[in-house]
């Protein structure tokens, strides 16, 4: 394997920025990111909505970990690892519910849900030094934004707000498009891809292959009624620490809030009452990008917030070089009107998801890249170089993938660092 | 009229067949004017659509939108098309109101494609409805069965 600094090549003279496919197919760079990047970072874990009430939990995996998001008796989140420290196995096996306690199925020690060891059967064999204290869940650490809850398995990391630096600005104007706040939406869309992970977190902010890649969805919309000649416009960016985004202007309608014809008449009130509200509490500036303006949104690593048509929560985890699990949320204002979470819905099923018109595309797509990746000992370099000798970088160049990629070689090359000096 | 349940099985078969080869505008013909395709998450597999993320939840234009793109070149994840085999047990007519009949019936479909093979197991909840002496669909649910769409990735071909 090269060194991680070798694999990311950027050439400032020549506009040139290069990436090596072995970041795409070699299981030794899998397990180097495993311990480099999803080790140490912020890793998205779910939305506090989803657990509203005193000792509801979720169970899922985050980082390639089986985790229970909990609330307990006073109403603070917990993320533990859902694992028996007595012999290893899972301690909750639904995917949702509510409950003070979980009890391994194995030995039937129990916890509570903030992680303490409440109960050993038989517990005098152990002897007198036993002491369960010592037993209790694993909890990680684990900070909300917003209602965003991320998990970090590094106890030196930095907090979660500084992490998230510039990306702010952008998790705002979708944590505040409501005055009641914003929950996750009953459904989740559990799939996965044949491809690395990596390949969707750059297409979830490529603007470049919407025009080819998505054809069938824009004349989906110019059969809607609508104008698509001026395209998508807009700026692409890196928000350093690895985030990324694109924000622009499309045709398509925005439940909050871009009226569109084919809603009818009576949704151009509701979208007008929206925008109106989001006018008399946020400043101009934020109110008109909320409205109108749409935003793909890469928290590094592998967290993606697209605020397009509609509302989605998207995070993927690499299971082995060439594929990943993703799962995928609708997110909307709590308390929203039973039209306007129908439209919502609707206007998410046109263009994301297994079986919208847009995903698949951008599935087969990825899966085609890694199919192609066969080549590499031949063909052995990615070009993101779109854009590089522009000032400003619009949403179909390529800036937005560079900054991750930046942020990606300057983490794998830290544990080699480590290395050196331990020889 | 009577609709006896080797009616209703004949009609599932040659719906399924219409879709093994692709003759997708004749297999849109089968749905009413007013027709409806769901598929719902795998985790919510009883919600509703106007407050519950779906798969797929299709009105008869959004069908008939399905239908064109499923057969434009540029819909790339059908292009070449992926071959399928749809496979149709326990068929059941488990209600009647008049014209309209619930059938329900479990379904094993298997899609191919890069010499990979994926496979969609569940059960269909569809109403069938007798226009001009002519069964046809109305509501055409499908509940997939799976925990998630892991391998499967995508419902890009009817299921």
């Amino acid at each position: 394997m090269k060194n991680a600094n070798e694999l990311v090549i950027e050439n400032k003279m020549k506009n040139k920025f290069l990436v090596h496919r072995s970041t795409f197919v070699d299981s030794e760079i899998l397990k180097m990111e495993r311990e480099n990047i999803f080790s140490k970072c912020w890793i998205y874990v779910g939305h506090e909505s989803e657990i509203p009430n005193p000792h509801d939990y979720v169970t899922r995996k985050v980082a390639g970990r089986a985790v229970i998001l909990t609330r307990d008796a006073d109403g603070r989140f917990h993320t533990l690892l859902n694992t028996c420290t007595h012999r290893g196995a899972l301690v909750c096996r639904e995917e949702k519910g509510n409950s003070k306690t979980f009890l391994c199925c194995y030995h039937a020690w129990s916890f509570k849900n903030d992680g303490e060891l409440i109960g050993v059967p038989h517990q005098a064999a152990y002897g007198g030094h036993f002491d369960k204290k010592e037993l209790n869940m694993y909890e990680a650490r684990s900070e909300s934004y917003k209602g965003f809850v991320f998990v970090n398995f590094d106890k030196n990391a930095e907090s979660l707000e500084d992490y998230l630096g510039n990306a702010k600005e952008y998790l705002d104007l979708v944590a505040e498009q409501s005055p009641n706040g914003m929950e996750v939406i009953g459904g989740s869309q559990k799939y996965s891809i044949r491809a690395n992970w990596k390949l969707l977190g750059e297409n979830s902010i490529d603007g470049y292959h919407a025009a080819h890649n998505h054809a069938t969805y824009f004349e989906f919309l110019i059969d809607d009624g609508l104008d698509v000649s001026s395209g998508v416009v807009g700026y692409g960016k890196s928000l350093e620490n690895g985030h990324n985004v694109v924000e622009y202007k499309a045709p398509w309608g925005r439940p909050v809030a871009k009226w569109i014809p084919s809603w009818g008449e009576e949704a151009r009130l509701e979208v007008e009452e929206i925008k109106k509200e989001l006018e008399q509490r946020l400043d101009a500036e934020q109110a008109f990008r909320m409205a109108e303006r749409n935003r793909n949104l890469w928290i590094f690593p592998n967290l993606i917030i697209n605020d397009i048509m509609s509302l989605t929560i998207r995070t993927f985890d690499p299971v082995s070089p060439d594929s990943m699990d993703v799962t995928a949320w609708a997110l909307g204002p709590k308390d929203e009107p039973e039209s306007l979470r129908a439209r919502r819905l609707d206007t998410f099923l046109t263009f994301i998801g297994p079986g919208g018109f847009a995903t698949p595309d951008d599935i087969e797509s990825l899966e085609a890249c890694q199919l192609g990746f066969s080549t590499m000992p031949e063909v052995q370099w990615q070009d993101i170089s779109r854009g590089m000798h522009k000032e400003e970088a619009t949403t179909t160049d390529e800036e937005q993938m560079r900054g991750f990629w930046r942020r990606w070689a300057e983490l794998m090359s830290k544990e080699k660092e480590s290395e050196v000096l331990s020889k | 009229m009577k609709i006896t349940r080797e009616q209703v099985e004949d009609f599932l078969y040659m719906e399924a067949d219409l879709l093994d080869q692709g003759r997708l505008n004749e297999w849109a013909q089968l749905l009413t004017e007013d027709a409806t395709y769901q598929v719902p998450s795998t985790d919510a597999p009883n919600g509703d659509p106007k407050n519950t993320l779906f798969l797929v939840a299709d009105n008869r234009s959004r069908i008939d939108s399905r239908v064109k793109r499923l057969q434009n070149e540029y819909c790339h994840v059908e292009f070449p098309r992926s071959r399928t085999s749809r496979h149709i047990s326990n068929v059941r007519i488990v209600k009647k109101n008049g014209d309209s009949i619930l059938v329900n019936a479990n379904f094993v479909i298997y899609r191919m494609r890069y010499e990979i093979m994926d496979t969609y197991v569940g059960k269909y909840e569809h109403r069938f409805v007798l226009e001009k002496g002519q069964l046809k669909i109305k509501n055409r649910k499908s509940i997939l069965a799976l925990e998630s769409l892991r391998p499967q990735s995508k419902v890009s071909i009817i299921i």
